[in-house]
């Protein structure tokens, strides 16, 4: 039977969220008054939930909050939330970088942590002398270096450019190497944070296929964050589910998942009203969006492929003749995907004074995962009547676009109905 | 029972295991000793030579500006020698106290990704300098036979048996000064902006360019307070013959030179757990 590597019990970790600045030295001061008195931090207790879409009161945030649990050896733990769930922070004390406001975590082990590939390469050093460097900044024995170097290099793939300086290689032999370095070395304990984002497909499949390997032949525990769900989930034995710094699901895999898409506490729902970086003359504002399945219940997360309508409040002020709505979907890097709006059907709409509710029917969303942004805008003939830039930030998850099983994981693209076929047309 | 290799919590890592983890990452000390080494002189021409051009280039400078131009007393020695014997300790003294103060924020990209004891780099740091050391003492042996020749009456004495307890001294006051300053620009970056003009200022307090025998009688109590002036004037008095040596100033620069030491491993102590977070 499998032991117990890690064992965590409640576990927090409060952050100050505020800049450091004139006012901390007067916080450290007092501190240290309590301190010496041998009363409480009296800046601890007021942590509050780690909520980012509403301001805090305080200037302090728990990024983890009292969790509790424990991995048994040779298991991949999946490990899954939305950004700023407290992932990142998590590993970072299992590793030792920083440590925790209360609670206990016992190893057993050795472990290594990679957390960003190729962490402490020296762009004028070698290959060769970056993966010494490398290594025994993980803690490995330089012996120990030397006899997996020939397994490092190949899996890389880097064997030509081994005394060429890393500045010459490409950004995906960093990447390889980088990884490499913490998969042969073989702590008892890996810890992968979102390693696979970058890199292309065939490195990510070679990755995970060395993860499985590490786990299940050479019986060592990995802990896995990312957000490409269909990593998770084909390597992951168990998931844990954080959010908003609390253990919201520990357990199979696939209902892991499940709990995290369906997750209704996220943020489904945008406030408009109150966005003062605003364009247009004020006869009409947007008031608020939701995002709802066709049966329009409320969901947080979008997937590709999935039926999904969004809808938008709007509050019209005066009479308005021949009004356009426009919702254009942008990249995190600024270009236009596509734009919905009732211009395209001709289906102008003519308003009274009242509040309004626009819904924009996709019956397959077409943008597979990554970080999205929707701009809002109503026109009337010329006039423009409302403009909000970014108004609404969109997490799309991986789905099933095409509807054969196959989970689309690019990054970043649109999705197209299209069929292709095959013709011999000479024997 | 179980048995369990490791416990964190909110204490952060013991002294103690800390300790230990210079043994375990004694190698990649070694790996960061020549990381620095190959560094240093990567992409140029001269490559290593570059450790002796520096020194002799600051010599000329000094004999040209203080000997000849201001005329400040060397205690009677050639100038040169007697520049170099100083430079060799000083520049020793602050480039691992510069680079040991700078280590945490320059090096916060690595620590806020892997855990490794964090003063293996300061330690690092110490010794890489070491071996710049090692190749000032070279030059040095070479202008002194040079002088020698030349019928200049050098007096070495047995006082240069001290010079691994200089040597010790110095790179303690390094380390602690250095880890000092690291551990509160963590926090504080108003430290940053003092370091390096306070380096500049130190020197001109410490006898590398002049005698202790010239400063004043009525404040050179002033300049002993510093443990760079003990170790830079026993250094020269044990070769060159002349100068001022004291067993009661020596004792007391080490006894300040631990005390900076120790009071340095308590901040660190203090901020290492969770630096990281503040930085």
């Amino acid at each position: 039977m499998n032991q117990t590597v890690i064992k965590i019990e409640g576990l927090s970790k409060t952050y100050c969220i505020r800049q450091v600045g004139t006012g901390t030295l007067c916080h450290d001061l007092n501190r240290l008054w309590h301190k010496i008195r041998g009363k409480e931090d009296p800046y601890l207790k007021i942590g509050e939930v780690n909520d980012r879409s509403s301001q805090g009161q305080t200037c302090f945030s728990k990024a983890l909050d009292e969790i509790s649990f424990d991995i048994l050896q040779g298991q991949i733990l999946g490990i899954i939330g939305r950004n700023g769930a407290g992932k990142s922070t998590l590993l970072k004390i299992i590793s030792k970088i920083t440590t925790p406001s209360t609670g206990i975590v016992k190893l057993k082990g050795k472990v290594a942590s990679l957390l960003e590939v190729g962490t402490g390469f020296r762009t004028d050093l070698t290959g060769r002398e970056n993966i010494f460097l490398n290594g025994t900044i993980m803690g490995m024995g330089a012996k120990e270096i030397k006899q997996k170097l020939d397994e490092i290099v190949d899996f890389a793939g880097v064997s030509r450019y081994l005394d060429t300086p890393v500045k010459r290689y490409s950004s995906g032999m960093l990447v390889r190497l980088g990884f490499a370095v913490a998969a042969f070395l073989e702590p008892d304990i890996l810890i992968v944070d979102e390693v696979l984002a970058v890199g292309d497909a065939e490195f990510r499949k070679k990755a995970i296929g060395k993860l499985g390997e590490i786990s299940h032949d050479r019986n060592r525990t990995v802990l896995f964050v990312s957000h490409n769900m269909g990593a998770i989930k084909s390597i992951c034995d168990r998931t844990i589910v954080l959010n908003k710094g609390q253990l919201v699901f520990d357990g199979e895999t696939d209902l892991a998942i499940q709990h995290y898409l369906n997750d209704v506490s996220t943020v489904s729902d945008v406030d408009l009203a109150n966005r003062s970086d605003r364009n247009g003359n004020g006869q009409l504002r947007f008031e608020d969006f939701t995002m709802t399945n066709k049966m329009d219940e409320s969901i947080p997360v979008v997937c590709t492929g999935m039926h999904i309508k969004f809808n938008f409040n709007i509050d019209v002020k005066e009479a308005l003749k021949k009004t356009k709505v426009f919702a254009t979907f942008r990249s995190s890097s600024g270009y236009t995907l596509f734009i919905c709006s009732n211009f395209f059907s001709n289906d102008f709409y003519d308003l009274e004074p009242g509040k309004y509710k626009i819904t924009m029917d996709l019956p397959r969303f077409p943008l597979s995962s990554g970080q999205y942004a929707i701009d809002l805008k109503v026109t009337s003939g010329k006039t423009v009547l409302d403009e909000i830039e970014s108004a609404v930030t969109l997490d799309v998850e991986n789905g099933d676009f095409f509807g054969s099983g196959r989970i689309v994981t690019s990054k970043n693209g649109v999705l197209i109905d299209h069929t292709s076929s095959i013709q011999r047309i000479e024997h | 029972m179980e048995q369990w290799t490791e416990i964190i919590n909110s204490d952060g890592n013991s002294f103690s295991s800390q300790i230990n983890g210079l043994w375990k990452y004694r190698d990649l000390i070694l790996e960061l000793v020549k990381r620095d080494f190959i560094l240093y002189y990567k992409q140029t021409l001269l490559g290593p030579l570059w450790f002796i051009i520096q020194p002799i280039l600051t010599v000329i400078v000094f004999t040209l500006v203080f000997g000849q131009m201001a005329g400040i007393s060397t205690d009677g020695l050639p100038c040169m020698l007697f520049y170099l014997a100083g430079v060799t300790f000083w520049n020793y003294f602050s480039e691992s106290f510069r680079q040991i103060a700078g280590s945490f924020i320059e090096n916060q990209n690595v620590y806020s990704k892997v855990y490794f004891p964090r003063f293996i780099i300061p330690v690092s740091i110490v010794i890489s300098n070491l071996i710049k050391l090692g190749l000032y003492f070279v030059l040095l042996a070479g202008f002194y036979i040079y002088y020698i020749n030349h019928g200049y009456e050098l007096r070495p004495n047995y006082y240069i048996l001290l010079l691994p307890v200089l040597i010790a001294t110095m790179g303690m006051l390094s380390m602690g000064m250095g880890m000092i300053i690291a551990s509160l620009t963590c926090k504080y970056r108003d430290l940053k902006f003092l370091l390096s003009f306070g380096i500049q200022l130190m020197m001109y307090v410490t006898p590398v360019i002049y005698p202790l025998s010239a400063t004043p009688e009525k404040y050179r109590f002033l300049f002993l307070i510093n443990p760079m002036t003990i170790i830079i004037e026993t250094f020269k008095f044990s070769i060159l013959g002349k100068g001022s040596f004291s067993f009661m100033n020596l004792f007391y620069g080490i006894i300040i030179t631990l005390i900076i030491f120790f009071l340095s491993l308590v901040i660190y102590a203090k901020i290492e757990k969770d630096f990281i977070d503040t930085i």
